[in-house]
């Protein structure tokens, strides 16, 4: 219905097939990055002091660097280690664990502000008085409260990680060509310009926008869904 | 009179429909005078307050009503001629004193700036009354302390510069917002007489709103009662105090804790249930459904304020027979 | 035998500044001490109050107490079993994404006080009902009450725990002057019923004087006076006490003449030396200004203690 490309694929069902890895790539890195991200932060803002002061300045070195630059090192880096076949069977997972590892300060650093402010209020302070464990403290006391930003900024880098693993396939280190990603695809489209044949590029590249645009819309959703006073 | 209050109404219209914070509220003030407006959070004195200088915050707004400074309305005032009867005329202190004042500038350039703004003074002028203005509120050293940041001085030293630039500009009025509250009570008590000695040499009338009915024993000759944006009660302090005639201000005075000569250990007072919501107002007297003495007249109409002792109660017990 | 005993409490912060900082500019290492070697008992059933203006330690013996800070100096001796703490602002003392039951519920869950898991909810319902809140409150969540009825939540979470000792830090000051009647009277009820223990931290005096059998006045983190609640306001011995109880707005208008003490607290950082209260006090001599006075006959006063004239 979109028209073939140069294989003679139809492009619709490319589309769908490189929507969901885009999708499933997107997903699964932010989800790393604010597993870590949380993790980090709790614990960097609840015991301070020097693991604080490590992890942040930690923190603040990677943020330095862009992060398709980091992704692209940790990249390079598995490419190089294996060889090209093995490297291609777990290309998206190392795809999933770079851009992953790209991203985890955002969550860090807004988790450590937030439960800094949280640590010193006086339910968390009944807690330790009722004898509940740091941990325990840490999950179900401050956590459910520093979570709303990590929402936000979630939903936010679901699409900046769809985007950063476009970029990566459209120059060619991301996903291998046998499993097409929207970014790949809109590269591989991008050859056919030239010759006439916009639809190659350009329907994966509206599939590539209206993607990210739900699930920005789907997250600010979810957010007001879960604060306890807008119900 | 040097303010006079008439059936003044606060509105805040909100996505479900407007509330009225302050209803119907009428009060004057004569010079030298301190009235106390007393009443629990959510009763609308600050409001009531805030609208007498119109430092509403939007969507707030004053609805009806007047108010009159001087004979001279002052409640329909364009911001520009309001922003100047603030300060010259109407001096106000509020709770806060580290967010009163402005903590990039000196406390003397505050006051330099602020004498400067409303009186035809030189530069140097300026300086001195400034100066003279630190020594009247008590603040040691001044010469010194001129050139001091806020952030430099302790909290009852910063709310007596607040005072200080409240009455820079020589006010008929101050409307001072819970002046006391946030400090400690042996500074409370040197703020109280501070205030206390300036109405008495200067002549100004001091509007002293409170949620403290001790500060108001101290420092009010007579005391308006607030509840839920109403005035219930106003009278002499001394008989408000002792002799409460509104039901509420009866409640009231019985709840508050008091040092016992003997050490019998009373049950305090209560009122059972608390002060509804603006949403919530009940028809008739706002505070009939905790009124122990409430009859069918109060569920359907509000009272007017009738004469009770030497003042007014709002109260259909008092109504003329 | 007393069911809380403090011996020579001390309670010291680091203040100083980043050890950047200090290294550049050769600053030392700067302490505060918060509280300066108290030492008091407080006997089963009765209620201690401990009083003071903004920086006396109140606050800080009051964790020192329940354990969430540990003392720099000296022990806390605690014979009874459990004890739980309410706090001054009922808006943060409360998880706002919980529902109060689970709230409530949760020292009885963590001190596994009942090993009937679907028994928790009547103990609940029993203890909200308990403390004048309906068993239906449990479902809300915190931000759904008004400041009252949120301590009396509070009261209910620490109850739920079924302590000896509650500590209460000043668990009125934030509450309208009915609604803290309220309170009051239903800590006092919950006292006589259950045969509780309070430590009742407060800056009002009043408010102190209808709940408390015996008053600790404190001033710079020390101990300077702790009398039976008639005595020390009848007869204070003092001289900050007597600035206290005087500096107190008179509600009954006599009409006498009072001079309001002079000064402010100083810096906790730099107390004064000697006894921390001379540079405001009528009564200091040279022996006060470098002799700090011990804690003897339950008063640190040197005047006092060597029984001047005109104490």
């Amino acid at each position: 219905m979109l028209g073939t490309d140069n294989q003679g694929r139809d492009i619709l069902s490319t589309i769908m097939h490189g929507a969901r890895i885009s999708l499933a790539i997107g997903f699964a890195s932010v989800l790393l990055s604010v597993v870590l991200g949380v993790f980090l932060g709790l614990i960097a803002g609840y015991f301070g002091g020097r693991l604080d002061a490590v992890l942040m300045r930690i923190a603040d070195v990677q943020l330095s660097f862009p992060a398709i630059l980091i992704a692209l090192l940790i990249d390079g880096v598995a490419r190089v280690a294996l060889s090209g076949d093995r490297h291609d069977q777990i290309a998206i997972p190392v795809l999933i664990l770079s851009i992953g590892l790209s991203k985890w300060v955002d969550y860090a650093r807004t988790v450590r502000g937030s439960t800094l402010v949280e640590r010193n209020k006086e339910y968390v302070q009944a807690a330790r008085v009722i004898g509940r464990k740091p941990l325990a403290i840490l999950l179900r006391h401050v956590l459910p409260n520093v979570m709303g930003p990590v929402l936000v900024i979630a939903t936010i880098n679901i699409g900046v990680a769809i985007i950063i693993e476009a970029t990566l396939s459209f120059l060619g280190v991301g996903v291998p060509a046998t499993q097409p990603s929207l970014g790949t695809l809109i590269r591989v489209g991008n050859e056919f310009l030239y010759s006439g044949e916009w639809w190659i590029t350009l329907f994966p590249g509206i599939a590539l926008i209206v993607l990210v645009l739900s699930v920005n819309l789907l997250g600010d959703w979810l957010r007001d869904a879960l604060n306890p006073k807008l119900r | 009179m040097i303010l006079e209050v008439r059936n003044l109404r606060v509105e805040f219209p909100t996505r479900h429909g407007t509330l009225v914070a302050v209803d119907d509220v009428s009060f004057s003030l004569a010079p030298g005078e301190v009235l106390g407006v007393v009443g629990e959070s959510g009763a609308g004195k600050s409001l009531t307050g805030m609208a007498v200088i119109n430092l509403l915050e939007p969507p707030g707004r004053i609805a009806s009503g007047e108010v009159r400074l001087a004979g001279r309305r002052i409640d329909n005032l364009d911001p520009d001629a309001m922003r100047r009867v603030r300060g010259r005329e109407i001096g106000v202190v509020f709770q806060d004193p580290l967010t009163s004042l402005n903590p990039l500038y000196t406390v003397g350039d505050q006051l330099v700036e602020t004498l400067l703004t409303h009186l035809p003074l030189t530069r140097a002028q300026a300086r001195e009354r400034s100066l003279s203005l630190l020594n009247e509120v008590g603040i040691p050293g001044a010469a010194a302390r001129f050139d001091h940041y806020p952030h430099q001085f302790s909290g009852g030293m910063r709310q007596r510069v607040v005072i200080a630039l409240a009455i820079a500009a020589e006010p008929k009025l101050i409307i001072a917002d819970e002046p006391t509250t946030a400090l400690d009570v042996s500074i409370q008590a040197q703020i109280i007489a501070l205030l206390k000695r300036l109405a008495a040499t200067r002549g100004t009338a001091i509007m002293l709103i409170t949620h403290d009915m001790g500060v108001i024993a101290e420092t009010s000759n007579r005391v308006a009662v607030m509840y839920a944006g109403r005035i219930v009660e106003i009278g002499p302090v001394r008989d408000v105090i002792h002799s409460p005639r509104h039901p509420y201000t009866i409640g009231l005075m019985g709840s508050i804790p008091k040092i016992a000569a003997g050490a019998e250990r009373r049950r305090l007072a209560q009122i059972e249930g608390s002060m509804p919501r603006l949403n919530a107002i009940p028809p008739g007297c706002a505070f009939n459904p905790r009124c122990p003495r409430r009859f069918e007249r109060c569920t359907r109409e509000r009272p007017d304020r009738f004469a009770a002792g030497s003042g007014e109660a709002a109260c259909w017990l008092h109504a003329a027979a | 035998m007393p069911l809380l005993r403090l011996h020579g409490v001390s309670r010291d912060f680091d203040v100083s500044r980043p050890w950047l900082n200090r290294v550049i500019e050769r600053e030392p290492r700067r302490f505060l001490r918060a509280v300066d070697r108290v030492s008091f008992e407080v006997e089963r059933g009765e209620t201690l109050a401990l009083v003071g203006e903004s920086g006396c330690g109140k606050s800080t013996v009051a964790r020192l107490i329940v354990g969430l800070y540990r003392p720099s100096e000296g022990r806390v001796e605690y014979g009874g079993r459990r004890m739980q703490m309410i706090f001054q602002d009922p808006y943060a003392s409360l998880n706002p994404r919980w529902r109060v039951r689970d709230i409530v519920a949760e020292p009885i869950r963590v001190l596994q006080l009942e090993k009937n898991p679907s028994l928790i909810g009547d103990r609940v319902a029993a203890l909200l009902r308990q403390v004048g809140l309906s068993p239906d409150d449990g479902e809300k969540y915190p931000h759904e009450f008004s400041g009252g009825q949120r301590q009396r939540i509070s009261i209910a979470r620490a109850l739920a725990g079924e302590p000896d000792l509650l500590v209460c830090d000043e668990p009125t000051s934030a509450l309208d002057v009915s609604v803290q009647a309220q309170i009051l009277n239903l800590m006092r009820e919950l006292q006589e019923r259950l045969g509780l223990t309070y430590v009742f931290i407060s800056h009002n005096l009043a408010v102190v004087s209808e709940i408390a059998d015996r008053v600790g006045v404190m001033y710079l983190g020390r101990l300077v006076e702790l009398a039976p609640a008639a005595a020390l306001f009848s007869r204070p011995r003092h001289p900050y006490t007597r600035m206290l109880l005087d500096a107190l707005p008179d509600l009954s208008m006599s009409g006498k003449a009072r001079t309001p003490v002079g000064g402010e607290v100083p810096n906790p950082l730099a107390p004064p030396a000697g006894c921390a209260f001379h540079p405001r006090c009528p009564r200091a001599y040279e022996r006060c200004r470098t002799e700090r006075p011990l804690f003897e006959d339950a008063i640190a006063c040197h005047a006092v203690h060597d029984a001047l004239p005109g104490v």
